[in-house]
């Protein structure tokens, strides 16, 4: 059924740190290699070696630029976007073959393929973006939080978590349950204050953005500074004199 | 919104179809033998042709029965019940009508109140959407009824009724455009919140996460076509609306036909500025509307 579980027993999500991502798309691509072979269909591409390549993406990297409002420096934030199993989930309850549906015991959003009639009214109501249609199978994908990695006893334990959490070289996806205040998604909200994207939808979002940490302030001396007041001393020192002088 | 012909097809002509039925139902326009079989037939030939136009938008239309299953929590799956029980219900009306067999009232009545709530659950698959914030507002709903009841009542040559509620509708639809346009600023969505990163400062693009076209930016983020958007809301609301409450007004078959076509085309381009006009949110992840 559509309807939404009031409850789920964990909520298991990412938080992402915006202060740590360095835009390499080793996620992207790490999620695109997995669900190649993994849940469902694999996520196809079109005319992926001609004139205008396109496909299925699950996890998407953008690059903004934020200018404070007080002035000085602009930042760059690398901001990966994929599915937020939201609590509210909109996309799950507008499906109308219940191929969309949310998990009681960990608060997942998955689709069943097998049910999906790809009328795609799930993608118009995610204000996030999250699902795509898969042009070849005409099913509606999107991201599983990898389910069959995180409960897969045949990986090693320290492969049991989502491909772009287990990839990412700077360490700035993390994975966990936002149910259990001592987990260390938790913590780190607690402790950054993570936040919502978009909270005016009212999904009420599981995962959670980490912001990034106030930028040192600008130089406003020059670079060359320290180069400038060197005091020469010896025979330069005394070279320095002469020249001077004359 | 990506206006996809299919989607544009379905809800026109099953809006008219369903309309038009509703009339025929409640005994409006009382028609018999040949006739019966005429207006019923075009009736359940708009309806259903919509309906089936409708199917080819999906991935996976072998599987549409199961559109069926969900109709606590889904409009679309309520909109399938809705619109075969009118058309299982009406059928032995229409019959009745044509044979020449009568059926108790309340039957009909509920045929028709049945034919009416399949517009309306239509018109709540996109009023719902809180992610396409020019939809989301009651006068969707109104709009897509309004549509339903004059198109209904031209078909039903309802003469100077039809004339008022095609008044009515262009009336409608100017609002549903100055409403709409201020529907996105209303919703309070921003590359800031979308982000989260409002709190440092105003965001823009800065890199675009592929270089290529994907199913976002062909689906959600439509913008081809704007450029023309008010000439063909003069238009819409002029053929769709005016054109045809002039003609209702003068009455007869050629001019309610031509009354019709008129009001086709207005209806055609006022449902393609639906979809083309309807920004979604996820725009705002890529800095386009």
């Amino acid at each position: 059924m559509t309807c939404l579980p009031g409850h789920t027993e964990k909520k298991l999500g990412l938080a992402i740190d915006l202060d740590t991502c360095v835009g390499c798309h080793a996620c992207v691509t790490a999620c695109k290699g997995w669900n190649d072979q993994g849940y469902g269909v694999p996520l196809s591409d079109q005319d992926a070696y001609g004139a205008d390549p396109s496909g299925v993406f699950l996890n998407r990297v953008h690059g903004y630029q934020v200018q404070p409002d007080t002035g000085g420096a602009a930042q760059t934030i690398n901001f990966p976007r994929s599915c937020l199993h939201c609590e509210d989930a909109p996309c799950v309850t507008v499906c109308p073959t219940g191929a969309s549906y949310k998990r009681v015991e960990d608060g997942i959003v998955l689709v069943n393929e097998d049910a999906c009639i790809g009328c795609g009214l799930c993608a118009w109501a995610c204000p996030y973006g999250a699902r795509e249609m898969d042009a070849d199978a005409g099913v509606m994908k999107k991201c599983t939080l990898c389910v069959d990695r995180i409960y897969n006893e045949n990986l090693p334990e320290e492969d049991r978590e989502p491909a772009c959490v287990r990839t990412c070289p700077t360490g700035a996806r993390h994975f966990g349950d936002f149910n259990d205040p001592t987990s260390k998604v938790s913590k780190l909200t607690a402790a950054r204050g993570g936040f919502d994207l978009m909270p005016e939808m009212g999904t009420k979002p599981t995962n959670k953005y980490l912001p990034p940490r106030p930028k040192d302030q600008r130089q406003e001396a020059s670079l060359l500074a320290p180069l400038l007041d060197i005091e020469a001393k010896g025979f330069a020192g005394w070279l320095d004199r002469i020249l001077g002088k004359i | 919104m990506h206006p996809a012909p299919s989607v544009i097809l379905f809800t026109v002509l099953s809006g008219l179809g369903f309309g038009f039925m509703a009339y025929l139902s409640l005994g409006l326009l009382l028609v018999q033998g040949g006739w019966a079989f005429v207006a019923w037939g075009l009736a359940y030939a708009l309806a259903v042709g919509g309906l089936l136009a409708s199917t080819t938008h999906l991935g996976n239309p072998q599987r549409a029965l199961r559109a069926f299953t969900q109709w606590r929590s889904s409009w679309l799956s309520r909109e399938a019940w809705a619109a075969v029980a009118t058309l299982l219900l009406l059928a032995p009306v229409a019959l009745g009508d044509w044979v020449g067999f009568g059926l108790p009232y309340f039957w009909r009545l509920i045929g028709g109140a049945l034919a009416l709530a399949t517009v309306f659950c239509t018109s709540m698959i996109y009023t719902q959407i809180k992610a396409v914030p020019r939809w989301h507002h009651w006068l969707t709903p109104v709009l897509f009824m309004g549509f339903a009841l004059a198109g209904g009542a031209l078909l039903g040559l309802q003469g100077g009724f039809a004339t008022l509620l095609l008044v009515i509708l262009a009336g409608i639809l100017a609002a549903a455009f100055a409403v709409g346009d201020k529907q996105f600023a209303r919703a309070g969505a921003s590359m800031e919140s979308a982000t989260g990163l409002g709190a440092i400062g105003s965001v823009s693009v800065f890199e675009q996460p592929h270089t290529g076209e994907n199913y976002l930016l062909r689906e959600m983020i439509f913008t081809v076509g704007r450029k023309h958007a008010a000439k063909l809301r003069v238009i819409a609301v002029i053929c769709a609306a005016l054109i045809p409450a002039a003609l209702a007004l003068m009455g007869g078959l050629t001019l309610t036909l031509l009354a019709l076509i008129v009001h086709l085309a207005g209806a055609f381009a006022a449902r393609w500025l639906f979809f083309a006009e309807a920004e979604h949110v996820v725009g705002l992840y890529y800095g386009k509307r």
